[in-house]
């Protein structure tokens, strides 16, 4: 029904989708930023975000303010903006910005079970984990010994446990096992939400197909760069790649046998959409690449905000904001620590 | 100018905005604050940012504004505890002097205090809670444990008994391997016991079989009441757990899930008589922790007391100084910083109360110099600034949610305040609900001292501010809808009775022949005899309909006027002959031409069909009129009205862009030495400036773009406008119709 959304898309999601955009309003600009850069102490950071839709979150705070409170508070606000969509939301919206927080879901079972691992208070881990990805039984992970048991015990009753078909094995839990799980879980998240956006249809289809692949192939030539010189197999490390995006599938057979970053660099180079990330950098450097693939999301990200009646405005304002807290939670570090001939190292600018 | 105009004639400021003038301030350092506060109070001076470029933490005063606004949240927050605790503000009127300073060290430290008391309340209200869940679970524990020994006694003694029966279904098969195992080589169960939030009790449970692979035994209890959580402070329902288990590695694992849901575990011993030992010591403690926990609170409720007490003052003093310190943050500071310059825009008639309140402000500051206040010459268009009383501020806030005029344009406020009210009478026209409305308002207005002091609802301070727009309401109400004879959709013979009779005693014609003229013309209004008659609607449309066709031509007519009354203050002949003459022009020939066709058909009782004459004057001028001719030589008249409307549209639109242009272009090139007449003919260039988005740049496109929509604007506006003033009569019709709804129509 291309073209036909149009017609019956604001009967439901109208409202939303009005809210979605004045969030996006709200979000920081460019001058913000530089405003923010300028800041001597943590307090002209709570000053200057006051006059910002997070005054609100941030004026009862007592005066020595830490980054971390910044942080909490500022996500509290996405937080509570989601929520508020979450309630409003009908189907399949409400499934769609259910998915949104899958991934989250995913980081928090890995922090969670490397923290126990590394034998961490449980309370500790929990204050750590992102309050999107949060679910009833999370604390009870720490129990669970192998990959079987945490299945069986926790995750079976989130929406998490049809991504562990792939991974259930009763190997002991050590780290690279925990990475390894992790990067399963993502390709069947990945997959299975491109899946329910292409059944969706239409502009969501088009918009989220195009961000979701963008998301895919980061993350394989992120798994890509970090597998180098361990002792994961070719074989293995293509198993982790979605079969999606725009390496699928003869990127992936190239990305799969990349013996250093070079070859990574030259597999990308190929994709014409890739070929700019790599242009800013030098040979042989992937400090910045993080930032790179950052920059080139955001760009993605608010052009989805162009289109009309889609549900990719509302991924879109996550991710921005998600990336906004990050910039915030990076100027506020660079202030806090005195290091402000930093801070543009690692901020992008959202508009 | 405004002093010209001001002499000859009587104060007129309602019709235009004040003039207006940029004063500079030059105040020292030390009389600032007081400065501020003193023109805050006088509220007659709009200070102009001077410092845009600077982010808000680099201003002078950033550092005032972040104490301010760590004292608001202090308030705050002992507004908050207030609230919680169930005290009120109170609004004292003894004014205490405090400085800003001591209030900040006398704000710290309640706070402190509260906080240490809140903290040493929560702890002891931690540990009451605590004890109260405890004791909980040795009462339902020990229930539950009860019940269970006196089953076990009783399926013991049963046990025995069937022994010599034979065996039942009913009985376990391993009955008798587990009855029969010695005792030694039984393994001890263990138990935890505790409490869990109701909602998680499922999948607690849940998660523990699944951990323990089935292997434990677990009850639960409803508690009725809900119970304070220790950790959070907050009622939740909660249920009492025992779970039995046997082994360390499960031991271990309940433990942790416990953790994880936030379970409370509380030791309970097994022995019965120990079980009653402990609830009374219990008891005992929670009794003593009961009486230390009120102390506490009387202690808080007393600090709170005294903060509510003084709450009012300190929380106004704090917003107060904050907006002062956000007034300093616009002035620039001097090079040598030992003054402040600030600019501002202040009306004229404000300069003697801004210097006056300069001066008590060196003065009460004991500053060696005074502030220097001076009028700077400026180009700059002034803000706009109406003077308002009680009367004129609600139709000036009506006006404005429109559009705000611009500097000295006409302020059309002054025929709001007749017009508006009037044209919402028409609609309403019933004097029965206009004296309801009437004396609404007028307890208002009686009220009005007790009103204006306090905080109203939302609803109701609408009202109140809107209360003399209410009363124009309705007064015009009652006299419209004694135009319309319209008593709660009633009419009544207040002037006589009605002209018309019946044709003979029996009245069987009435409805189908009609009645007879008998007496003159009813005096005020729409005749009695015309309700309910079978002609009523159709009289009463085509009169209100007309009606609202000249009262709209009339009104818009009177817009163009008012662009005229403008384009004569500003001098700008341009507005007036290609703007204003062809808009009257085409207004007049078509709905003006329209009005005097209604109006002659009223005074002639014509029956002509006003429809088919303007209809037709469009779409074939030059046919006969036959029967709906009202006059000699209409078609002429006619053809020369619509010839002049025709003409009437391009000469809107297209002179003015081009002598702009023309004009810009004279200026150019006169520019280096017309300066002198520039600065003799301030008015001029005002006026010239503003149309011509200023005389540095002049885009042609653009100008000739905004006449182009400026013209069909007005060409559809005045078709359409025409067409909606008829719900003038739509609505006016319908609440006199909404009564006698089953009315057959007639």
């Amino acid at each position: 029904m291309y073209g036909f959304e149009a017609l019956t898309f604001n009967i439901h999601a109208g409202y939303l989708e009005a809210i979605v955009r004045g969030h996006r309003a709200g979000l920081l600009t460019a001058a913000d930023y530089n405003n923010l850069c300028q800041c001597e102490t943590l307090d002209d950071i709570k000053m200057h975000l006051s006059a910002t839709e997070y005054g609100p979150y941030l004026q009862n705070e007592p005066s020595p303010l830490h980054t971390t409170t910044i942080v909490e508070k500022c996500t509290l606000k996405l937080v509570d903006d989601y929520k508020h969509m979450l309630c409003q939301a009908t189907e399949p919206l409400s499934t769609f910005l259910e998915y949104i927080t899958y991934g989250h879901m995913i980081d928090n079972v890995v922090l969670i079970v490397t923290g126990t691992l590394h034998e961490r208070d449980v309370q500790e881990l929990l204050e750590k984990c992102h309050p999107l990805g949060m679910f009833d039984s999370i604390a009870t992970l720490a129990v669970a010994q192998n990959m079987r048991e945490l299945y069986r015990l926790v995750l079976v009753d989130t929406p998490l446990a049809p991504y562990f078909s792939e991974c259930i094995t009763s190997e002991d839990l050590d780290d690279m096992n925990i990475e390894i799980m992790r990067n399963t879980l993502y390709k069947a998240y990945l997959e299975d939400f491109y899946r329910f956006c292409q059944k969706l249809g239409g502009a969501t289809a088009e918009i989220m197909s195009d961000l979701l692949s963008f998301e895919a192939d980061r993350r394989a030539v992120n798994i890509s760069i970090n597998s180098i010189g361990t002792e994961l197999t070719r074989d293995d490390r293509k198993k982790l790649y979605s079969n999606f995006g725009l390496f699928y599938p003869y990127g992936h057979e190239e990305l799969a046998v990349c013996e250093d970053i070079d070859q990574v660099r030259g597999v990308m180079e190929k994709y014409p959409p890739y070929q700019s990330i790599f242009s800013k950098l030098s040979y042989g450097e992937s400090q910045m690449l993080d930032k790179a693939f950052y920059e080139e999301e955001v760009k993605r990200l608010c052009l989805a905000f162009e289109q009309q009646f889609h549900y990719g405005v509302f991924f879109a304002y996550m991710r921005l904001r998600e990336q906004e807290i990050r910039n915030l939670m990076w100027i506020s570090e660079c202030v806090a620590q005195n290091q402000k001939s930093r801070v543009h190292d690692s901020v992008v600018f959202i508009f | 100018m405004g002093e010209a105009r001001g002499g000859c004639c009587p104060p007129m400021y309602l019709f235009r905005s004040e003039p207006m003038q940029l004063v500079q301030l030059i105040v020292p350092i030390e009389s600032a604050h007081l400065t501020a506060s003193y023109l805050g109070d006088v509220g007659l001076l709009q200070f102009k940012d001077l410092n845009v470029e600077k982010s808000p933490f680099q201003r002078t005063y950033a550092a005032q504004i972040k104490k301010c606004g760590e004292m608001a949240r202090k308030l705050r927050f002992f507004k908050e505890q207030m609230l919680k605790a169930g005290f009120c503000s109170k609004k004292s009127t003894a004014q205490v002097d405090i400085n800003l300073d001591d209030l900040e060290v006398k704000l710290g430290e309640l706070e402190a205090e509260l906080v240490e008391i809140n903290a040493n309340g929560e702890k002891l209200q931690r540990a009451y809670n605590e004890l109260v869940e405890y004791k909980l679970v040795l009462e339902k524990a020990g229930e539950f444990f009860h019940t269970a020994l006196s089953s076990a006694t009783e399926q013991q003694r049963e046990y025995e008994s069937s022994r010599t029966h034979e065996e039942s279904l009913d009985t376990p098969l391993l009955l008798d391997q587990e009855m029969s195992t010695d005792s030694s080589k039984q393994v001890k169960l263990g138990f935890i016991t505790g409490l869990v939030p109701q909602e998680k009790s499922m999948a607690f449970e849940r998660i523990i079989f699944r951990a323990t692979r089935g292997n434990v035994f677990i009850r639960q209890v409803v508690v009725e009441d809900p119970v304070t959580d220790p950790v959070t402070g907050e009622k939740i329902e909660k249920n009492v757990f025992v779970v039995f288990y046997s082994g360390e590695r499960a031991k271990n694992k309940i433990l942790k899930i416990c953790e994880a849901f936030g379970a409370n575990r509380y030791p309970f011993g097994e022995d019965l008589g120990k079980q009653a030992q402990m609830i009374t010591e219990v008891s005992g403690r929670l009794s003593e922790l009961k009486a230390t926990i009120d102390i506490g609170l009387l202690q808080r409720n007393n600090l709170l007391q005294t903060i509510g007490d003084h709450f009012e003052q300190w929380d106004t003093l704090a917003r107060k100084e904050k907006s002062i310190y956000h007034t300093l943050n616009m002035l620039s500071l001097d090079v040598t910083k030992k003054c402040l310059v600030g600019e501002g825009w202040s009306p004229v008639f404000a300069t003697k109360q801004i210097q006056d309140a300069l001066q008590r402000a060196a003065f009460d500051s004991n500053s060696q110099v005074g502030a220097i206040f001076q009028v700077l010459q400026t180009k700059e268009l002034p803000p706009t600034y109406f003077r308002t009383n009680k009367f004129t501020s609600p139709f000036q806030e009506i006006v404005d949610a429109y559009g705000v005029a611009k500097y000295q344009e006409a302020n059309p406020t002054v025929y709001t305040i007749v017009t508006f009210p009037f044209l919402f009478a028409v609609m309403f026209g019933d004097w029965g609900h206009g004296l309801c409305l009437l004396f609404a308002t007028l307890f208002l207005i009686a009220r009005e001292r007790r009103y204006s002091s306090q905080k109203l609802g939302d609803i109701m301070e609408m009202m109140f501010s809107g209360r003399y727009c209410i009363l124009m309401m309705a007064l015009f109400s009652i006299y419209t809808g004694l135009i319309y004879n319209e008593f709660f959709s009633v009419p009544f013979k207040l002037f006589g009775p009605s002209a018309y009779a019946c044709r003979d005693l029996s009245c069987i014609d009435a409805t189908t022949v009609g009645l007879i003229k008998v007496l003159p013309t009813y005096p005020l209004g729409v005749d009695p005899a015309w309700h309910g008659s079978r002609s009523e609607l159709p009289f009463l449309n085509s009169l209100k309909m007309k009606m609202s066709i000249l009262l709209g031509v009339a009104q818009m007519n009177l817009g163009i006027i008012l662009s005229y009354c403008n384009a004569k203050f500003f001098r700008n002949r341009l507005n007036v002959w290609f703007q204003f003459v062809p808009q009257m022009i085409f207004l007049n020939s078509l709905f003006g031409y329209l009005s005097i066709l209604i109006l002659a058909k009223w005074c002639t009782g014509s029956q002509a069909d006003l429809y088919h004459i303007m209809i037709y004057m469009f779409l074939s001028p030059t046919d006969d009129l036959g029967e709906n001719q009202l006059f000699a030589g209409q078609k002429t008249v006619q053809l020369v009205l619509l010839l002049l409307a025709l003409v009437a549209v391009p000469w809107m639109l297209l002179p003015k862009p081009f002598l702009l242009k023309k004009q810009h272009q004279d200026r150019l090139r006169g520019h280096s030495y017309t300066l002198l007449q520039d600065t003799e003919d301030d008015t001029f260039q005002l006026g010239s400036n503003h149309d011509s988005h200023g005389h540095e740049e002049f885009e042609f496109g653009e100008v000739f773009v905004h006449q182009l929509i400026h013209t069909i604007e007005f060409v559809l506006g005045s078709v359409s406008n025409t067409a909606s003033y008829l719900r003038l009569w739509a609505l006016s019709d319908m609440p006199s119709h909404l009564p006698h709804h089953g009315d057959p129509p007639g």
